[in-house]
C-alpha cells in the first residue's frame, strides 16, 4: 500500500465502559483520493472522522496528516492541524443567528486573533476568498442573508464554503445528505466530489445511503461494528459484500431510495 | 476587478435611529455618571471595614446573640407559613374574579386593578401601612406577605383560568350548571394542580421577604440584622446572612423534589 | 342495565393506599405546622391594636387624601436618581454577571477543578440575598448614598442575571460548537462564533427583564439610607406626612408600570 497523505493505524475507541465503537482501524489515503465510508447506524462512521480532527478522543493508535501526529498533538498545535482539516456536517451546524457571510469566515478562525474575530475584521483576501466560494456554491449575493433563512440544500452549501474556507488539506465530511432530499442529496454530492476534484483534495465521506456512495466515490469503505470489513473499488460492492457490512437482506428488491436515484433527472 | 469588501449588516438597519439611539445612550451614561454624588473620602474610609465584613464572613458568630437569631427565624417562618396559606386561599377567588371568561366586567376590572397594585409595590412598602394600621409586630408581617402573595398567586392562576379550553365551560354552562357548579368542575380541575407548585414558589418568595420587612418593624429576622448591622457587628450580621442562604437553598432544594414528585 | 362487577374483578382506585396515607400525613403536617406558627404570630401582636385597625386604616386613608401635588417637584431629583440606580446598577451587574456565567454553565467552564463550584457559589450568595439587605451592609461600609444603591442593585443582579444565562448558555446547541471547534478555533473564539449569537436573545430579554425588577427595588433602597426616591418616602412616614407619602406612591406606580411596558416591548422585539 502506497504510503498516503491520511494514514491511520490501529485505531480504537471505546466509550465509557461500553463496547469498543472503533477496533483497530487502519485505512489510508492517497492524495486527491475521495472515499465513502459506508456501514450501519452504530457502526462507528462518525466516531472514526471524529477521531481525525479529535472531536473525539480515540482510545489507541495513531493518525498521520502528511508527517503529524494529529493524536499526539495538544492545545495550540492541535488547532493548527485542525486548520489543515475541514468538515461538513450531518445538520449542517451552521450559527443560524450569523450571517452567511459570517458563517464562512468563521472558517477562518484558526488563523486570526480574538480582536479581529470580535470585530470582523478579516484579512481582505478572507474575504475574497469567501465571495469567489460564495460563486462555486451558487450563493452569489446571499452573504448578508441569516443562516436560518436559508433551505436545507442552500445551507449545508454554506456547510461546504465554509469548511472550504479553511483551505483544507483534507476535507471530513459526516453524512452530508441525511437532512436533505434525494434531488438535492445528489447535488450535494456531486458538488463536493466537483470541488476535491478541482483542488486534489482529498476527503473520507461518512454516507448510509449505498447507491449515492457507489456513484459518486470509486473507493468505498464498509465498516461494520468498528471494524472494516471492506475496502475496495465501488463496482466490488456485491450482493455478498453489502452482505457482509449490513448483515442479511433481499438486496436485489429495489428500496426507496434506489428507485429514486436510479433514474437521473437532466439537471 | 475591484477587491470586494464585506462589512457586518448594522443591527438596525435605519441609520438616523441607530445614530439617535446611540447618542442618546451615550448622553444619557454621561448624564447619570455625572449626576452621581459620591463622597469618595467616606468610601475609602469604609474599605477596613468592608474587609471586616470579608473576614466576619470566615468566622461567622452564630452564638453571642444566638437567642436573638433564633427568635428572628422562628418569627420569620412562622409568618412565611402563615401568610402563605391565606394567601392561597384568598388568591382563588380573587383569581376567578380575574378571569374573563368567568367574571362580568366590573368585577374583573375591580380584580385586575387589586392585582396590579399587590404587584407593583415592594412588600416593604405595603409593610410600612400595614405597620401604621396594626402596630409593630409579626401580624402586619403576615397581612403584608398575605397582601403580596394574592396577587402574586392570582394573575398567575387567573392567566391558567383564561387559557382554559372554552368548551367544557361552555358545556357545563349548557346543562344548566350553576356558577358553583361550573367552578367545582370546570375550574377547580385546573387551578388544584397548579396550587402546589405556585404555593411552594411562593413560599420561597415570602421567606425571602420576611427577612427584609422587619426592617420596617413587620417582624422577623430582618429587625436583628438591621441591628446588628447598625452596631457593626458584622460577625452576627455574617452568620444570618449565612443562615439564609441556606435557607433559601433548602426550600429551593425541598420545592423542586416536591414538584418533581407531583408531576 | 347495571353493570355487576365479579369478586375476581380488580377494583380501580385513584391511588395506592401507601399513597393515601402519605397524603393525609402531608395535610396533617401542613396543619400542624400552620396552627402553630399562627399561634406564634398571634401571641406576639397586641389585638388591641389590631381591633382598632380599621378606624386606623381609615384614618390612614383619609390623611393620604389629597397627594400633596406640589411635592412632586421636590420628587424629580429622587425619582431620577432611583432610575440611574437601577439603570447604572444593571450595567455593572451584566459586566461581572457575563463572564460568571461561562465559568458557571458546564459547556463552557474551563477544565480547571473548582472553578465551576466557585462562579455556581457565587450567584447563589448573590441571589439569596435581597438587594435590601445587600444596601443595609454597603450604607455601613461606604456610607450612604447613591454609590451603595448602585452596588446593592449590582451585588443582588449578578445572580439572577449569571443564573439564567448560565442556562442559557448550557440549553444552546453544541452542533454550531462543534464545527467551529474543526475548524482550529480558539476556545475564546468558540465562545464568541458558537455561543454568543444563539444567547444573544435570552440576554437582551434577561438584561431588561432585570432592569424592570431593579426599578422597583430601586425604589425602596432609600429605606435604609442608600439613595433615591425611598429616601423621601422613608423621611414623610418618620413626620407623618401621609400626602406626601401618596404622592411618592403614586410617582413610583407610574414609574414601575412605565418601566414593566418598555420591559415587555423591547422582550416581545427581541423574541
Amino acid at each position: 500500500m502506497p504510503v498516503g497523505l491520511l494514514r491511520i493505524e490501529g485505531l480504537s475507541k471505546r466509550y465509557g465502559r461500553d463496547a469498543l465503537a472503533l477496533d483497530g482501524v487502519d485505512l489510508s489515503l492517497a492524495a486527491g483520493e475521495v472515499i465513502a465510508l459506508i456501514g450501519p447506524s452504530g457502526a462507528g462512521k462518525s466516531t472514526l472522522i471524529r477521531c481525525i480532527n479529535r472531536l473525539v478522543e480515540p482510545s489507541a493508535g495513531k493518525v498521520w496528516l502528511g508527517d503529524t501526529d494529529l493524536t499526539a498533538l495538544d492545545g495550540r498545535a492541535l488547532r493548527r492541524a485542525r486548520r489543515r482539516i475541514g468538515m461538513i456536517f450531518q445538520e449542517f451546524a451552521l450559527v443560524d443567528r450569523l450571517t452567511v457571510m459570517e458563517n464562512l469566515l468563521s472558517g477562518r478562525l484558526g488563523y486570526v486573533g480574538f480582536w479581529r474575530a470580535a470585530l470582523r475584521r478579516f484579512p481582505q483576501a478572507d474575504i475574497e476568498r469567501a465571495f469567489e466560494l460564495l460563486e462555486q456554491v451558487e450563493l452569489a449575493g446571499m452573504e448578508d442573508r441569516r443562516a436560518d433563512a436559508l433551505s436545507g440544500g442552500q445551507r449545508q452549501r454554506v456547510g461546504i464554503a465554509r469548511a472550504l474556507m479553511q483551505t483544507p488539506d483534507l476535507l471530513l465530511v459526516d453524512e452530508p445528505t441525511a437532512s436533505l432530499d434525494p434531488r438535492t442529496s445528489r447535488q450535494i454530492m456531486r458538488l463536493i466530489t466537483r470541488l476535491c476534484g478541482e483542488r486534489g483534495l482529498p476527503a473520507v465521506i461518512n454516507i448510509h445511503d449505498v447507491p449515492l456512495a457507489r456513484r459518486f466515490c470509486r473507493r468505498i469503505v464498509g465498516l461494520r461494528q468498528g471494524r472494516i470489513v471492506y475496502d475496495g473499488p465501488s463496482d466490488g460492492l456485491d450482493e455478498g459484500v453489502l452482505t457482509a457490512i449490513y448483515g442479511e437482506e433481499e438486496w436485489d428488491a429495489p428500496a426507496e431510495s434506489e428507485v429514486e436515484a436510479g433514474d437521473e433527472a437532466p439537471v | 476587478m475591484t477587491a470586494r469588501t464585506w462589512r457586518r449588516p448594522p443591527l438596525i438597519a435605519d441609520a438616523r435611529l441607530r445614530w439617535g439611539l446611540s447618542v442618546a445612550v451615550v448622553v444619557y451614561l454621561l448624564l447619570a455618571v455625572s449626576s452621581l454624588e459620591v463622597n469618595w473620602q467616606r468610601v475609602l474610609d469604609g474599605l477596613e471595614r468592608g474587609a471586616d465584613f470579608a473576614r466576619a464572613l470566615i468566622t461567622p458568630d452564630f452564638t453571642s446573640r444566638s437567642e436573638d437569631i433564633l427568635d428572628g427565624f422562628l418569627e420569620s417562618l412562622a409568618m412565611t407559613f402563615v401568610s402563605t396559606a391565606i394567601g392561597l386561599l384568598l388568591a382563588i377567588p380573587v383569581a376567578v374574579g380575574a378571569a374573563r371568561n368567568l367574571s362580568p366586567l366590573p368585577v374583573y376590572l375591580l380584580c385586575r386593578g387589586f392585582i396590579a397594585v399587590s404587584r407593583s409595590f415592594q412588600e416593604i412598602i405595603i409593610a410600612i401601612l400595614f405597620v401604621a394600621m396594626l402596630g409593630f409586630g409579626p401580624l402586619a408581617g403576615v397581612a403584608t406577605l398575605a397582601f403580596a402573595s394574592i396577587g402574586f398567586i392570582a394573575k398567575l392562576l387567573a392567566e391558567d383560568i383564561e387559557a382554559m379550553d372554552p368548551r367544557p365551560l361552555e358545556a357545563i354552562r349548557a346543562t344548566g350548571g350553576s356558577l358553583a357548579k361550573t367552578l367545582h368542575w370546570g375550574v377547580m380541575p385546573i387551578v388544584l394542580p397548579r396550587l402546589v407548585g405556585v404555593a411552594m414558589y411562593r413560599l420561597d418568595i415570602n421567606f425571602r421577604e420576611s427577612a427584609i420587612i422587619g426592617i420596617v418593624g413587620a417582624g422577623g429576622i430582618g429587625a436583628t440584622l438591621n441591628t446588628a448591622f447598625d452596631r457593626y457587628e458584622y460577625d452576627t450580621a455574617a452568620a444570618i446572612l449565612l443562615l439564609i442562604i441556606v435557607i433559601v437553598l433548602a426550600s429551593e432544594y425541598a420545592s423542586g423534589f416536591i414538584r418533581g414528585r407531583l408531576r | 342495565m347495571p353493570v355487576y362487577f365479579d369478586d375476581g374483578q380488580p377494583v380501580w382506585r385513584r391511588r395506592s393506599p401507601r399513597a393515601v396515607l402519605l397524603t393525609w400525613l402531608g395535610w396533617f403536617v401542613a396543619v400542624a405546622v400552620l396552627v402553630t406558627s399562627w399561634m406564634f404570630v398571634s401571641e406576639r401582636t397586641i389585638w388591641i391594636f389590631v381591633t382598632d385597625a380599621p378606624s386606623q386604616g381609615a384614618d390612614l386613608v383619609s390623611r393620604m387624601l389629597p397627594p400633596d401635588w406640589a411635592y412632586t417637584a421636590t420628587l424629580l431629583r429622587p425619582l431620577w436618581d432611583t432610575i440611574n440606580i437601577a439603570t447604572l446598577g444593571t450595567l455593572l451587574a451584566l459586566v461581572f454577571a457575563t463572564p460568571l456565567a461561562f465559568l458557571a454553565a458546564r459547556n463552557t467552564t474551563p477544565a480547571l477543578p473548582g472553578v465551576r463550584a466557585a462562579a455556581l457559589l457565587i450567584i447563589v450568595a448573590s441571589r439569596s440575598i435581597n438587594s435590601l439587605i445587600w444596601a443595609l451592609l454597603l450604607v455601613t461600609i461606604i456610607g450612604p448614598g447613591v454609590l451603595a444603591g448602585i452596588l446593592a442593585i449590582a451585588l443582588r443582579s449578578i445572580g439572577f442575571i449569571g443564573k439564567l444565562l448560565y442556562e442559557a448558555i448550557e440549553e444552546s446547541d453544541h452542533r454550531p460548537v462543534e464545527a467551529i471547534v474543526a475548524s482550529g478555533a480558539s476556545p475564546g473564539q468558540m465562545r464568541l462564533y458558537a455561543i454568543a449569537p444563539q444567547i444573544a436573545p435570552a440576554f437582551a430579554g434577561i438584561s431588561v427583564y432585570r432592569w424592570d425588577i431593579n426599578i422597583r427595588e430601586a425604589t425602596i433602597l432609600g429605606l435604609v439610607g442608600a439613595g433615591g426616591i425611598g429616601l423621601e418616602l422613608i423621611a414623610s412616614v418618620n413626620v407623618l406626612a401621609w400626602g406626601r407619602v401618596s404622592m411618592i406612591f403614586l410617582l413610583i406606580l407610574a414609574t414601575v408600570l412605565l418601566s414593566e411596558w418598555v420591559s415587555a416591548r423591547v422582550r416581545a422585539a427581541v423574541t
